[in-house]
Order: C-alpha cells, then structure tokens, then sequence
C-alpha cells in the first residue's frame, strides 16, 4: 500500500518559493491501477518523483509498505527504487545498448551476474512480444517498440509498483491503447501496483481503477473512475469528462448539459420526443455521441428559450436511464 | 629562392635526409603524441566528468570552491600559449623525467597542455546526454558512480572519440612546437633544416607528413565514432 500523507513540495525559484504541490493525501491499495490527472503544470510529474524521492517532498510523508521513505538513507532509497520502478514520455532507453542489454541494465546495476540477467531479460523481452528484438538497438524501434522495450527493463527487478510518467503521450492512439492493453495485462499476470500519470482522460477511462484530479497543485477530486466519469464534482474534473465545454461557446442563459452513458436511446430520438411529449424546442449548441452495442455514450449540450422549458426538460431527460443532465453554469 | 630548392643538388641533399631522418622523426612524432594524449586522457576524462557530475544539480553534487577551483585550473592552463608552458613548467618536466630536453622530456608539457582541453571537450560530449537518461538510472537505483560508469560515458563514447581525435591532432600540432625544446620529431627536423638551415625542401617535406598524419588520424576518429554510433 502507498500512503501520500500531507505531502506539499516547493521550489525555489529566482522569484521566490513557487507551490507545485499542497496537501496532497492519496492512498492507493496494492494491485490497484492508480491514475493521477491534471493539465500541464498541475504538478503530477512533481508528485510521481515524489513517490520514488527523485523529487524530495518539502513537508508530508511517502510510506509504501509501512516504510516512510522520507527517514531513508539515499542508499536505501536505492533499494525501494528498485521495487518502485518507472516508465517515462521520452522512453529513455539507452541508444548505445541493445534491447537485451537495456533490460539488463538494472540488474547489472544490482549486481545479478551476467548469464542470469540476461536469461531474465529475454523472458521479458518474450512478455512484451518483442523476443526478436533483442540485438536491435532502440533507434531501430518505432516509439510503441520502445516504450515496450522500457516496460520490460522496468519489470527486470520484480517491483511491487510500476510508475508511468505520461507513457503514452508521445504515441499514436493505436499503439497508446495497444501500450495500455499490455500495462492492463501486466497489472492482472503479476499483481503490480500501477500508477499512472496523464493528461489524456481516455487514458484513465481506458485502465484505472481510481483517479485523483491534480488541479494547481491540490487534489481537486478523487476517486472510483466510473463514479468520476458520472458525476464530475469539481471544475477541474468538469474540464476533464467534458472538455466540450471549453470548445463551444453557449450564449445561452439556459443550457443544459446532457450526458448518455449507456442509454438505450438510439431507437429513440430523444430531442424529438421532448418536442412533442412536452413541447419543448431544444437548441443543439455541441453534441460529441456515438452509439456502442446499441447504447449511446458521449455528451450534448442544449439551450433552452427560457428557464421553465430547461427545468421540464432537465426532469424529462434524468427520469431516462443511463441519462444524467444538468445545468451548464460554468462556461463563457 | 625556388630555383635553388629544385636543383637536383638540393634533391639529392634532402633526399639523404629523408631517409636518414625522417623514419625515426616519424616514430618520435607518433610516440610522443599516442603518449601524449594517453596521459591526457588519464587526467582529463575524470576531471570532465567531475566538472559535470559535480555541479549543483548534477548526481554527484561536489562543495562549490572545489568546483570553482577546477574550473580556474583548466582556464588558467588553457589561457598560456603552449610556446611559453612549455618554459613555465620545466621544473616539474625535471621533476618527473629528471630532465628537460629531449622527445620523453616534451610529453610533460604536452600533457599539462592538453589535459584542460581534453577536460573540456569531455564536458561538452558528457553534456550532450539525455538528462532523461539519467533521471532513468537514478529512476532504477542506480549511484552516482554506476551512473558515470554505466550510462554517461558508455551514452556518450561517440562524442568522445570525436573528442579525442580532435585532441591528439592538437598534440600532433604541438609536438611540432616542441622542436624548440629539443623534442624529436618532424617538428625538429622542420625547425633544424628548415628554418636554421635554410632547407626549405625539407621544411616542406615535414610539413606535407604533418598535414597527412593530421588527415589519417582525424579519418580514423570520424570513421570509428560513426561505427560505434548506435543512434
């Protein structure tokens, strides 16, 4: 188990001491898929050096396992590092090495002989599907095959928590979600604890369990994936599930905003319908939905003539299942 | 004046030299700056590698006046023109070879020459490594010496070949000056018939041997950093 106690971290910059961190509490259980999300900036990269002291916090405590890292010698933090490793944006794979010898890096560093490193480095190379790699260097890979390559030397060591700094950001959709798939596959086969730092909301949807939502340094909101994607509390969370919001701009006094989840509306025109049964014309300013297996998903936002049409058709539209509306308040 | 450097009794003069001379000037020129160089490797990479590892965010953070001091050395050496450090400095060539003329005697001041260069080209290529890479070993526990060891050099050894090659044909350039001090060399023979002689064919013999091992060697460095070059 990972305990983030009251963690607040501060630089020192030429004008003055700047807050990348406040008070920050998260507690993430072992096996979990962890997300930490937040615009650039937020602090999330601050805070995920945090969990492994490349960063020092200023004030607060990183326990992992009941052991508070911050009452560690440097060369014991060496030792936790080795079962709290970390995959990064850039892959940061050593250009002068081959694949084989990248992964065995870390257990060179550790001092595992030779001959059992490099037995150890060719299964992962196997686990990442990548065994005819192994003498090709990283120039030679695409980015996908990279972070791959990165994945397996972070496993060489057998941590208990695998940190990921905005691994999939530097790559295609496709290989984003074929990168996700195998980190997925690694949480399930090995039991590893997996954090995962980004910016991409498809990313947390895709493979966490639970997310905290970093916003200038605080924990604007934390919790179930699925209860977040539901109900966004906070603004920051809003700006995330519904970056929509952002792009249109509503005039209108009364918008609403309406969120399909799931809802077997797609036989169904939904707009029509609340035209007809209660007579209320409904302005379309942004609609992003696509229908799944027959259940529509995605988000629209609607404009209404005046605030009793917006308070029926709110109630209209929440009375339908895997439907949840609500006013837009908080947007130019 | 050039009438008389092709006449075929000039010829036959410096042919003579030629092949009394200059096969040993060549072995003299080529073994003091190999050594030359070595030795400036010796001294030089460990004191790139501590200017750059030792600054205040580096992984091997070292007191600021020991930094500082480092820093003034390599410029303060680097600041004397070679012609006069090779004078300033002949207390210590005393010192360690037990005299101050001759071919062994000239590598001490092509050492204390070279050294603060070779630093400094060491700097620049240790410089050039992915500071991601870094943050990655430090990521998987490694120390600060496993980080020197295993990831700034090993990342860098292209640039440092490139390095090299430019340091040992500045020694190469050096050796030559070293004739002044009674060093061997094709600097010697240069400077003895060329200059105090008045043999300007044989000047210009040693001159064109020059030129060529300057291109030979810097063939080779190029080549060989672009084979070792994984990127």
């Amino acid at each position: 188990m990972i305990e983030i106690k009251n963690l607040s971290k501060s630089f020192e910059t030429s004008d003055g001491s700047l807050d990348a961190l406040k008070n920050i509490n998260i507690t993430i259980a072992d096996g979990e898929i962890f997300g930490i999300i937040g615009m650039s900036g937020a602090g999330k990269s601050t805070l995920v050096r945090c969990i492994n002291m490349l960063e020092r916090p200023t004030e607060g405590e990183v326990v992992i396992d009941g052991v508070n890292l911050l009452s560690l010698k440097e060369k014991d933090l060496r030792e936790i590092r080795r079962n709290v490793t970390m995959i990064f944006q850039g892959f940061n794979l050593l250009m002068q090495r081959n694949c084989l010898k990248n992964i065995c890096l870390p257990l060179e560093l550790e001092g595992v002989n030779k001959k059992d490193a490099k037995k150890r480095a060719l299964e992962l190379l196997d686990l990442v599907g990548l065994s005819d790699k192994a003498k090709a260097y990283p120039s030679q890979l695409s980015g996908g095959q990279q972070q791959r390559i990165a994945i397996a030397r972070a496993l060489a060591t057998n941590p208990k928590v695998l940190l990921c700094d905005e691994a999939t950001s530097a790559l295609d959709p496709k290989t984003t979600r074929s990168i996700l798939s195998l980190i997925r596959d690694i949480n399930n086969k090995l039991g590893i604890t997996v954090i995962v730092i980004t910016h991409q909301m498809s990313v947390i949807e895709e493979i966490c369990d639970k997310v905290a939502i970093l916003d200038n340094g605080e924990v604007a909101e934390i919790g179930e994936v699925a209860e977040i994607f539901r109900s966004p509390k906070s603004k920051a969370a809003k700006s995330l599930v519904y970056p929509e919001d952002n792009e249109v701009e509503v005039h209108s006094e009364f918008a609403l905003r309406v969120v399909f989840n799931g809802a077997e509306a797609t036989d169904t025109p939904l707009i029509a319908q609340l035209a007809i049964e209660k007579n209320i014309a409904a302005n379309i300013l942004s609609a992003s939905t696509k229908s799944i297996g027959n259940k529509a998903h995605g988000v629209m936002i609607l404009s209404f003539a005046d605030e009793k049409s917006l308070v029926s058709a709110k109630q209209y539209l929440n009375q339908i299942d895997g439907v949840l509306s609500e006013e837009v308040k908080n947007v130019r | 004046m050039f009438a008389e450097i092709f006449s075929q009794e000039v010829i036959d003069e410096t042919l003579d030299i030629l092949i009394n001379e200059i096969p040993y000037a060549l072995w003299e020129t080529f073994y003091v700056t190999i050594l030359a160089t070595l030795f400036a490797v010796i001294i030089g990479l460990p004191l790139g590698v501590l200017i750059v590892v030792g600054e205040k965010d580096g992984v091997l953070p070292l007191p600021k006046p020991i930094l500082s001091f480092l820093n003034l050395l390599i410029n303060l050496l680097r600041s004397v023109p070679f012609l006069i450090l090779m004078i300033l400095v002949f207390p210590i060539t005393r010192f360690i070879i037990g005299t101050t003329v001759g071919t062994t005697a000239s590598i001490v001041p092509l050492v204390i020459a070279a050294f603060p260069f070779v630093a400094r080209l060491v700097e620049t290529s240790l410089r050039e490594v992915d500071p991601g890479i870094i943050e990655t070993a430090q990521s998987m526990g490694a120390s600060p010496l496993q980080i020197i060891v295993k990831v700034m050099i090993p990342e860098s050894v292209p640039s440092l070949i490139s390095g090299i090659t430019i340091a040992i044909t500045t020694i190469l350039g050096y050796t030559a000056m070293s004739g002044i001090i009674g060093g061997g060399g094709l600097g010697k023979i240069a400077i003895n018939y060329g200059y105090y002689r008045y043999k300007y064919l044989v000047m210009l013999i040693a001159v064109i041997i020059l030129i060529v091992l300057v291109q030979l060697f810097q063939t080779i460095g190029t080549r060989l950093a672009k084979a070792m070059d994984k990127r």
